[in-house]
């Protein structure tokens, strides 16, 4: 099958990468950028450990074309701490246990920034019901729900003071 | 997991997809949001040698009045849906069942013209589309049809959408003044399919009795169900705990649902009854609030 050229940005770079049609963008990002803090968990769009910011909002990125995120905006977790800084959500993550074996966290947090950009103070609940995508095998929920909590009341708190 | 190969295309207008589907026929699929079409790909369940993407189509995403109807382009996204003001305040039954669709990722995606013409049984928006007896619009090379959703579903994932047309609009009367609706799912886990789904729509007249009832039922058949004689079994009642009781013996009659993970077939219609039941209660509070 012939492949497509794709332009496309990915955490503020911009890429031109030639595609099968048939190629997810997960594995456009861990195989051919080397993006491999975007975690395949699943498979079949479940458990949401592959979720990534298209133009701003979360998607499963092992549901999506490659060609699909043709001119369009993807952001990774590789993208959330700047110099050298962790975001609000990855320093809370730590702060608060929100994670043991991790491998659902870059999800956790790509979700969890979707969420607190559209509703800076969500409620638990409004939280359970972000994060329902989400699978977590290890924790129980309870401190990732706190972390990204936290989080919030960080972020309001560095808007406040900015 | 990989999908099969393909040729995509990705059309710039309607006009274009159109031609595209008919070079291509039926071994053509359009993709909107992906959502169910590539878990399906990637399980190998459909293997589509060529892809039509109509993202790349302009002003098939939008909420608005029009005609007494609220139009929506086939491309508006789900999370669109559950956002708009129009929708919650005009029709409640509608946001009740866009939060319950799967979860928000698959919701940043997922299409409501594409949970319609996917013709799932186990898609939830078929059954409010029942209830509220909407149309959708369907363009093919010789023009524009409007087709009843009560007639769209013609059996197990097939509606009567022909493979060079697309869905282009749904359009849902507006309900009268004293009128109200609403969604039920039990389902296992958030986001899973429903073991049941209930969506139930009623218009009251001065004097509180029912005026119109509508009720549709998810993933209780090989179709979408139009539970025809619940509905007019309410007409004209005083809607009592009897007439809602009979009504939902009648809904629960009209499903046929099978044994599978999520329950027997006499588990899922006694759930029939007692979601029916409730959902009315909900669609008629709402009616007289």
């Amino acid at each position: 099958m012939a492949t497509k050229t794709i332009s496309l940005t990915v955490n503020g770079q911009e890429h031109s990468c030639d595609v099968e049609p048939r190629l997810l963008l997960v594995h456009l990002l861990r195989d051919m950028l080397d993006l491999t803090g975007t975690h395949i968990g699943c498979d079949t769009s479940h458990c949401g450990a592959c979720t990534v910011l298209l133009d701003d909002r979360s998607v499963k990125s092992c549901t999506l074309l490659a060609v699909q995120a043709n001119g369009k905006s993807i952001k990774t977790i590789e993208a959330m701490a700047e110099g050298g800084q962790m975001h609000p959500l990855q320093e809370c993550f730590k702060e608060h246990h929100g994670l043991q074996c991790g491998f659902c966290t870059p999800g956790m947090i790509m979700r969890a920034a979707e969420l607190l950009e559209r509703n800076p103070s969500p409620t638990e609940e409004d939280i359970r019901w972000g994060i329902s995508g989400n699978l977590c095998r290890c924790t129980g929920y309870v401190n990732i729900v706190k972390a990204i909590q936290h989080a919030a009341d960080k972020m309001q708190q560095q808007e406040a003071a900015a | 997991m990989i999908p099969a190969s393909f040729e995509y295309h990705a059309p710039a207008s309607l006009d274009e997809a159109l031609s595209l589907l008919q070079t291509h026929g039926y071994d053509a699929k359009i993709l909107t949001g992906g959502q169910s079409l590539l878990p399906m790909m990637k399980l190998r369940l459909a293997e589509p040698e060529h892809i039509i993407d109509l993202n790349g189509i302009p002003d098939l995403s939008y909420i608005r009045e029009a005609d007494g109807c609220l139009a929506i382009g086939a491309l508006t996204r789900e999370v669109d849906v559950e956002s708009s003001a129009l929708v919650q305040n005009l029709l409640p039954i509608l946001h009740d069942t866009g939060k319950h669709i799967a979860d928000p990722q698959v919701r940043n995606l997922g299409t409501l013209g594409g949970n319609l013409a996917h013709g799932d049984p186990g898609n939830d928006h078929p059954a409010t589309m029942l209830a509220l007896d909407a149309r959708v619009k369907i363009l093919g090379p010789g023009g524009e049809r409007t087709v009843a959703v009560r007639e769209f579903f013609v059996g197990f994932f097939e509606t009567t959408l022909a493979y060079d047309e697309i869905l282009t609009e749904i359009q849902i009367p507006l309900p009268p003044a004293m009128s109200g609706g609403a969604y039920m799912k039990l389902e296992r886990k958030v986001g899973d399919f429903a073991t049941v789904g209930v969506a139930a729509q009623v218009s009251l007249d001065s004097g509180g009795r029912c005026a119109r009832a509508g009720i549709g039922l998810t993933n209780v058949s090989d179709v979408p169900v139009y539970a025809a004689d619940a509905g007019s079994r309410l007409v004209g009642s005083a809607l009592t705990d009897d007439d809602l009781r009979a009504a939902a013996v009648l809904a629960s009659a009209a499903s046929r649902p099978s044994d599978d993970l999520r329950g027997s077939a006499q588990y899922k219609e006694a759930m029939v009854r007692v979601l029916t039941t409730r959902t009315l209660r909900l669609a008629i509070e709402r009616a007289q609030a």
